[in-house]
């Protein structure tokens, strides 16, 4: 790797930094543009919670929904939109009908939750991507209410029950990143970024090495999920584990020992660490309770419902935690010095 | 980072992904198959003769040590206070209750008339009674809920149409029949999940369910060379050849080994 000078670009105040950014950057750079990854936003904190309320009630949503599949209580309540013909009655809350009925209060919370958050964010927040991102949170949880529906109406397919299962995911994830985004510490932080003015187009190994690491959880999560609806065996969901543990190892370890110093990356790197050996050992239990005593259970037994649901939870977790590590490798890794902001949001105070 | 470890990874998901398609998990192997594949065409016969017709009966046993009963926790739902065993392999004294008999072959191209009584599910103590019901195709089947609870009715067929009906307590029974024949077709609860029985959908009158004795009897057959199946919803299905002549009365029977 050729080396690189590095140039501290505080997020506030940012005049000191653009002029470094500008220094480094050498001829190519000579205008005082803010960089890309440096856009000064007053926090609201108000919206900020809302966004992690949000994501908690979507991380309480994937438990309730993977008790329902661990239950095997997914067509408890034959009929949807309605509940037993209702759009509002609570119909009594026993055997499965418990599991899916709060799966679907919940969910429309969620969803009720996610109007206001793309609403909110749309008139508070002035970057016109974070709008879009609001907008596409409210498709995914439209689309993931249709889906859940459907495989209601055709009775469990997997294919459908799998895309409820990993649609839900992708969702949190988003919700989780605007958690993200609109938090202090993103829009506060000083970020440590590198500018390259030897290689406009050089590679950022650690930020694509993040990407795949996200690559690679979405598949396990969508074999596992095509697993768990009887859509497939299970033998590539536990293949790909040894995949995904090999290069989330590889990316955190690489990420802690590239940015050490820096909070916003070493948190999540720890956590993704943390939380895959979690799921490694969930994963193990799980298949223990579930395929190899639990095959010739008369009913879902307790060991197995935890179990799988745990993992279930840690896999949500560890999915978002590796997405929080992407963009934040993102925004610490080298930057080329033609990525300015763009004309139009130019008025934003810089660093 | 190197190009080709970049490939390498990326193949080594997308073979995961292939290899894993390829392969669809089937949990109801063990629960014999359709007979209609099996069935070989035989010339059209004369109408059978009731003065000619045999009988063939016996004893089905279950080999080896009876497993010890599978009990099921009813604590989710307070309506629920019936027996709380399981029923996959139901053997006393080494008789094995449950096990579906029928014609598998022989009858050749006859056909049978479906017939105007219905046979009756119940839903009573939160389990189905009986455990194993035989139907022939088109019969109608009446479904009562005798439990002060909701249940679901949820068969989940290959061959025939898949529903899932809700029944509050007390309410009318529901009927349903099923249009093609079906070899240990699955019927569960999803309120209450160790709710499961089997129906068994086949075009003759030929067949029977063992009860708690393990005895069995398949009466009017006409002389003839019969395979006689024997399927038990976990064991699977065994066969045995039977030669019967005019007014015969035989006995056949079957051990099953776990």
């Amino acid at each position: 790797m050729p080396a690189v000078p590095r140039a501290s670009c505080p997020r506030s105040g940012g005049r000191d930094a653009r002029q470094r950014a500008g220094g480094d950057a050498g001829a190519t750079q000579t205008s005082e543009e803010p960089l890309l990854k440096a856009i000064a936003i007053p926090y609201n904190r108000a919206h900020h919670r809302f966004a992690v309320f949000a994501a908690s009630a979507t991380f309480l949503l994937i438990v309730a929904g993977a008790l329902v599949t661990s239950n095997d209580a997914g067509l408890s309540v034959p009929d949807w939109p309605t509940s037993f013909g209702s759009l509002y009655k609570i119909p009594r809350l026993v055997g499965g009908v418990k599991f899916e009925h709060t799966h679907r209060m919940i969910a429309q919370f969620v969803g009720f939750l996610s109007i206001i958050l793309a609403a909110w964010t749309g008139r508070a927040d002035p970057r016109r991507w974070m709008k879009w991102l609001g907008v596409t949170a409210l498709g995914l949880v439209i689309a993931q209410g249709i889906l859940g529906g459907l495989t209601v109406l055709f009775y469990l397919p997997p294919a459908i029950s799998s895309a409820h299962a990993a649609l839900a995911q992708t969702f949190f994830c988003v919700v989780v990143l605007i958690a993200l985004f609109t938090g202090r510490n993103w829009l506060e932080e000083i970020p440590q970024v590198e500018i390259r003015h030897d290689q406009n187009d050089a590679p950022r190994p650690l930020f694509t090495l993040s990407l795949l690491s996200v690559f690679v959880l979405y598949v396990q999560l969508v074999l596992g999920a095509m697993f768990r609806h009887h859509g497939l065996s299970w033998w590539p969901h536990v293949l790909n584990a040894a995949t995904v543990a090999i290069v989330l190892a590889w990316t955190s370890i690489r990420a802690l020992l590239r940015y050490s110093g820096i909070d916003s990356v070493r948190r999540p790197a720890i956590t993704v660490l943390a939380l895959m050996i979690a799921q490694l050992y969930l994963g193990f239990v799980a298949f223990l309770t579930r395929v190899a005593w639990g095959h010739d259970a008369v009913q879902p037994e307790l060991p197995m419902v935890i179990s799988t649901v745990a993992h279930v939870a840690v896999g949500a977790l560890l999915l978002a935690t590796t997405a929080v590590l992407a963009v934040e490798v993102w925004r610490h890794s080298p930057v080329s010095v033609r990525e300015h902001i763009p004309g139009r949001e130019r008025k934003a105070v810089a660093a | 980072m190197n190009k080709k470890l970049w490939a390498a990874l990326f193949l080594l998901c997308l073979l995961g992904l292939l290899a894993g398609c390829s392969k669809k998990e089937n949990t109801n192997e063990e629960q014999g198959s359709s007979p209609s594949s099996e069935v070989k065409p035989a010339p059209a016969s004369a109408p059978i003769d009731p003065a000619t017709a045999a009988r063939v009966s016996g004893t089905v046993t279950f080999g080896g040590t009876t497993p010890k009963g599978q009990k099921i926790d009813m604590s989710q739902d307070a309506a629920c206070k019936g027996n709380n065993m399981a029923e996959t392999i139901v053997a006393n004294d080494g008789k094995l209750a449950n096990v579906f008999v029928y014609v598998k072959e022989g009858l050749g191209d006859r056909t049978f008339d479906t017939p105007k009584d219905s046979t009756t599910i119940d839903q009573k103590g939160c389990q189905y009674h009986p455990h194993v019901l035989a139907v022939m195709t088109g019969q109608n089947i009446e479904i009562k809920n005798d439990d002060d609870t909701t249940h679901n009715i949820h068969p989940t067929p290959k061959d025939n149409r898949e529903w899932n009906e809700s029944q509050p307590p007390k309410a009318a029974p529901i009927e349903k029949s099923f249009a093609r024949e079906e070899i240990m077709l699955p019927v569960k609860c999803n309120q209450h999940p160790w709710m499961k029985m089997y129906v068994n959908v086949v075009k003759s009158p030929f067949f029977a369910v063992t009860g708690a004795d393990g005895k069995y009897e398949i009466k009017g057959l006409p002389p003839g060379n019969y395979t006689l199946a024997f399927v038990q919803e976990k064991m699977g299905e065994q066969t045995q050849k039977v030669t019967l002549a005019a007014k015969d009365s035989k006995t056949v029977d079957q051990g099953f080994k776990p």
